[in-house]
């Protein structure tokens, strides 16, 4: 009887709605290039700001002429907003399109399947590749997740479920730790490792310099997720009879698996690209090396920085394609994480 | 003050889902409506179509139209922030600002509304009374919502949602989770308000129904979406049933 009733938006804009706001947008994107035309000031930087006040002030004046004062200041917050969205999404964007265009053009087949063992940095971009750098860096990513992330959710679980003595200790240290310059964990990994045992430079004490990194902010990225985990569910876990161990791996953990697995995905993405901590604690290898347990290992952000502080044309371009590689490495590793890892939690 | 709200062939979809079918009731000025049925029925559903809460649904849709005192509030153009501010909610769960004191809860809505008050303290003193809370806050106005029992927070709501002076007010199970004493005393206030209000209350409470309402609607749903089954004065409803099921579900053979 109702098939021929059609569910339908009434609250969304019509197109004759949107004519308004879309001729202020074009009609701001002419004034404030007709502007700079006319006037001393030029450059994208004057053109987005007075795009912003041309759009603003429009759009302020038809929505008080159209629903009065509270709905025009309404229009403006929303403006502000879209502003500083725009304004914090842009670098993004242009880190994104810079790295393609600067990184592209040294792009072959061969950097992933040869090392710089046969090549030199100052050789034309063809010769040579990153396969050493590449098995490095999943080395290093491997072996500091499966250092930290285990120590930073037990951290976090202590911390929030446990509430042991010490709480507020380790809390302010996690705090403290989080601060450490990056430079400072490679030294410090350095001094306490390579000098005093018998471990040498490798990809394993690489990964204890990032691991230092990467502990506290898989630790307070966990500890949040676990407190919004509703008290309701842990009562409802301890009232059936189960001891809290019980609660927290079959209750807690799984409600916040989703967020547990952000935690690693922002360890990651806080190590992938340190160099500093690397410096003296992988040896900077340009051969392959399987073995991450024994002699030099080298990385992405390494060999980046390698090129860079060289300085010649090639050394440059490969320094610029390395980010590349490393940028589409860790967004594969994300991708791949968020696609296998998370699981929809029903309503 | 009070106003007549009609609702004219209003369906409801959340996404796909076909929640509520073909809804046509017209509620007087100054009366009370319960809508009853068993969970599930779309009775919240239709209640937020009442007042444009239903759109904040992502995946959301309707048809049909909600008139107010003649005039379509889904109509193109219309201010929606107006429509609220003369169809007023109480939800199912208290919830006042518990940043605010009890005394700027109940004057939350002309501070958001921005609307311009004479004299405050007089509107507070008067919300206050006709929710039935004055007596038991007078002397604590400034301290903190929060301090209050369950039942104390949901006539601080009703309270609060008086201030704007709307012309509808719609309840959500507004004494669910609330003892027999505050349920009584929410039910005293509903009677009372209903002088110069019109009064929309979804409620599971049979005999709530019975005690509150001028009319009862039924809703159920078989499977499908939720539609009306009933409505009629509410001592018709519960002594003579014109459906069925209506008979089953008031004496409580099911649902």
């Amino acid at each position: 009887m109702s098939t021929e009733i059609k569910p339908q938006k009434p609250w969304q804009a019509t197109p004759k709605e949107l004519a308004y706001p879309t001729f202020i947008v074009i009609f701001s994107a002419i004034a404030a290039y007709l502007t700079i035309l006319g006037s001393p000031m030029n450059g994208k930087l004057a053109f987005a700001f007075l795009f912003f006040a041309f759009s603003t002030t429009s759009m302020f004046i038809y929505k008080f002429r159209l629903r009065g004062r509270q709905a025009a200041i309404d229009s403006l917050a929303g403006s502000i907003a879209l502003t500083g969205a725009l304004i914090v999404f842009a670098p993004v964007i242009s880190i994104l399109v810079t790295t393609i265009v600067k990184g592209a053009p040294g792009l072959h087949w061969s950097l992933f399947t040869e090392t710089m063992f046969s090549a030199s940095y100052m050789d034309p971009t063809d010769k040579g590749g990153l396969l050493h750098a590449i098995v490095g860096t999943l080395y290093l990513i491997l072996l500091s997740i499966i250092i930290s992330v285990p120590m930073g959710i037990l951290t976090a679980l202590y911390l929030t479920e446990i509430k042991g003595p010490g709480s507020k200790f380790i809390q302010f240290t996690v705090q403290a730790m989080s601060g450490v310059p990056s430079v400072v964990a490679g030294l410090f990994i350095f001094a306490a490792v390579i000098l005093t045992t018998p471990l040498k430079a490798s990809g394993i004490v690489g990964a204890f310099a990032l691991s230092i990194l990467m502990v506290p902010t898989v630790t307070r990225t966990a500890q949040e997720v676990l407190l919004l985990v509703p008290n309701d569910l842990r009562e409802a876990g301890l009232a059936m009879g189960a001891t809290q161990w019980r609660t927290v791996a079959s209750i807690v953990v799984p409600a916040a698996r989703n967020g547990l697995l952000t935690a690693t995905i922002l360890g990651v993405a806080r190590i992938a690209g340190e160099t500093a901590p690397l410096i003296f604690t992988i040896g900077g290898s340009d051969k392959l090396n399987l073995n991450p347990f024994h002699d030099y290992q080298g990385a992405l952000p390494f060999y980046v920085w390698k090129g860079l502080l060289l300085g010649t044309p090639e050394s440059i371009q490969r320094a610029w394609t390395g980010i590349l590689i490393l940028l589409i490495l860790v967004l594969t590793l994300f991708t791949l994480a968020r696609r296998f890892g998370s699981r929809k939690v029903g309503k | 003050m009070s106003s007549d709200l009609e609702a004219r062939g209003v369906h409801a979809w959340f996404t796909k889902h076909h929640a509520l079918a073909d809804i046509s009731l017209t509620f007087n000025a100054g009366s009370v409506t319960a809508l009853i049925g068993p969970s599930g029925c779309g009775k919240s559903t239709f209640i937020r179509t009442l007042n444009r809460m239903h759109e904040f649904i992502p995946g959301a849709a309707m048809a049909g139209e909600v008139l107010l005192n003649g005039k379509d509030i889904y109509e193109k153009g219309i201010d929606v922030t107006k429509i609220r501010l003369q169809i007023g909610m109480v939800f199912q769960k208290p919830n006042p600002f518990p940043s605010m004191t009890i005394g700027e809860n109940v004057l939350s809505g002309i501070k958001l509304a921005q609307l311009k008050v004479e004299n405050k303290d007089d509107l507070m003193e008067e919300c206050l009374v006709r929710a039935g809370l004055w007596k038991e806050v007078k002397d604590r106005l400034d301290s903190y919502a929060g301090g209050l029992s369950g039942g104390q927070q949901q006539r601080l709501c009703i309270a609060r949602s008086l201030a704007v002076k709307p012309k509808v007010l719609l309840m959500d199970e507004p004494c669910s989770a609330l003892d027999p004493g505050s349920t009584l005393r929410i039910e005293d206030t509903i009677r009372e308000l209903a002088s110069d209000m019109t009064i929309v209350i979804v409620t599971h409470n049979m005999q709530q129904a019975a005690r509150i309402s001028d009319f009862t609607a039924f809703f159920l749903s078989d499977g499908g979406p939720g539609h009306l089954i009933e409505v009629g004065k509410t001592n018709d409803i519960f002594s003579k049933p014109v459906d069925k099921r209506t008979e089953d579900y008031v004496s409580g053979r099911f649902g």
